[in-house]
């Protein structure tokens, strides 16, 4: 039998405090990249552009439906046969926020669409320009619809930051891997990656729908 | 387009122009053809109503109007000028968005489902288009929406959400939102329909008002056979996409001509 020492536990925290600091970096860094692209996409999805519009709908459906780790290794190990040289962390960081940015625009673009017809019309019949309508009327609209979905992301994005650990970022799963290389324990550092993720994740998702519910509140949308 | 709108007038000139003119207009969805050559003719500051049974097009010619629908065929012209196509080389051509938004600015429209910004207060609703649109100040575009507000008896409520207001309440406030553009012409299409019957009173007696204060063009689709006879001053019965029959209220309520006019006039009374 293998007992809990948790005297490694204590030993071992000052690592795993600078490896939750990174998971939360690359976490946060992609999510926000992420952000700004679904909005690009959403928006290339909707130019007056055929053309456009289905080459982005194609690349978003084809992000969509490969895996996120096939993507990690395109960027890191593909891109240097184009001359494309990345650092590990920038490599992730594209990765991880292109995959995302696909799901976001999916979520921005459910969100628009939930707003009913009669608000564009309305909009029109007051004269509204097409930008000013998209501004003033459909978006605030569209926005709490959208949270929850970007809350989902969000808590996923983060929980999927392990999988930088393949090429090399040393957040908390490569962290735990490199400490059980070193030591023979993999108990400890790996339950405690655990332990980690559930103590961010689920607090996080409590924020994200209390966040939902303000802003409803806000907008004097609440259901 | 171009060819086939050769034969409609640029614009139309004199005494007598109408408000609204439907030349020919022409509506489809696939096959199916909504409104079949329509002419219709609405002089300023009449007040014209539009009745019929669902799917004769009724709706239809309101929503074209307030180029909420394209156009298939023919040409509407507001004021003497084409609503959906414009003068390039001396024909008609499609009209740009400068053209149809400058148009567009002569008409407002109230719905059925009453369709005000449920994120905005019952003030920022009629401050809305004329603070972005008509580039008023906040102060002015308040002024001006309060005395709407007050007109439908809704001043008190200025600071609600729609969501915390009444069908008849929410209708009113849409009426001033619409009036707050000073549009020519005004739109009300079934705007009682999704009321209870006990606030339906707020509302027609809103337009009553409008009809005997304001000098407003007005067009109306009801279902109220017995608001549109009191308050118009022509009635027009749709079928099929066209005219069946129109005339003043009391003809056509008293005596109409047509048989299928007498079959919906009772069965409407039947359903009363």
């Amino acid at each position: 039998m293998i007992e809990w020492q948790w005297g490694l536990v204590w030993e071992l925290a000052p690592r795993f405090v600078d490896a939750t600091g990174k998971t939360l970096f690359a976490a946060g860094g992609g999510y926000g990249i992420a952000v700004v692209l679904g909005l690009v996409f959403l928006a290339m999805q909707r130019v007056p552009l055929p053309a456009v519009r289905v080459a982005t709908r194609e690349f978003v459906e084809l992000i969509r439906s490969t895996p996120l780790l096939l993507q990690i290794f395109f960027v890191y190990y593909v891109g240097p046969q184009f001359g494309l040289i990345l650092a590990p962390w920038t490599a992730g960081l594209i990765a991880i926020g292109v995959h995302y940015g696909a799901y976001l625009s999916e979520v921005y673009r459910g969100g628009i669409e939930s707003v009913p017809k009669g608000q564009w019309e309305a909009a029109r019949a007051i004269n509204l320009p097409t930008v000013t309508a998209y501004r003033r009327i459909v978006l605030p609209q569209a926005l709490p619809p959208a949270i929850a979905g970007m809350g989902n992301y969000l808590v996923g994005i983060f929980k999927d930051t392990p999988m930088l650990s393949v090429i090399g970022v040393a957040e908390l799963m490569h962290t735990a891997t490199t400490i059980g290389a070193e030591s023979y324990r993999y108990l400890e550092p790996y339950t405690m990656v655990g332990a980690i993720f559930l103590a961010i994740s689920l607090p996080a998702a409590f924020c994200v729908n209390a966040f939902e519910k303000w802003v409803r509140r806000k907008l004097g949308m609440a259901k | 387009m171009t060819e086939e709108t050769g034969r409609y007038p640029l614009r139309l000139e004199g005494d007598g122009v109408p408000m609204v003119r439907f030349q020919k207009v022409t509506k489809r969805y696939g096959p199916l053809v909504v409104l079949d050559e329509l002419d219709l003719d609405v002089a300023p500051g009449e007040m014209v109503t539009i009745i019929g049974p669902s799917g004769s097009g009724k709706t239809t010619v309101l929503r074209m109007l307030m180029t909420l629908e394209t156009i298939d065929g023919g040409v509407i012209y507001v004021d003497g000028e084409p609503l959906t196509h414009m003068v390039r080389n001396q024909g008609l051509v499609p009209a740009n968005s400068a053209h149809t938004r400058r148009m567009r600015s002569k008409i407002g429209m109230c719905f059925q489902h009453f369709n005000l910004f449920p994120h905005m207060t019952a003030l920022g609703n009629c401050m809305e288009g004329p603070v972005q649109v008509l580039k008023l100040s906040r102060k002015e575009a308040e002024e001006r929406s309060m005395e709407l507000l007050e007109m439908v008896g809704m001043a008190d409520k200025r600071d609600e959400h729609p969501s915390r207001l009444s069908g008849g309440q929410q209708q009113r406030v849409a009426i001033a939102r619409a009036l707050a553009m000073r549009p020519r012409i005004m739109l009300f299409d079934e705007v009682t329909s999704a009321l209870d019957p006990e606030v339906i009173s707020e509302v027609t007696s809103v337009i009553r008002r409008l009809v005997s204060t304001h000098n407003l063009t007005m067009l109306m689709v009801t279902h109220q056979m017995g608001f549109a006879r009191e308050i118009s001053d022509r009635v027009c019965f749709f079928f099929n996409g066209s005219i069946e029959e129109q005339g003043p209220p009391a003809e056509l309520f008293e005596a109409p001509g047509r048989e299928r006019t007498r079959q919906f006039l009772n069965a409407v009374l039947e359903a009363n």
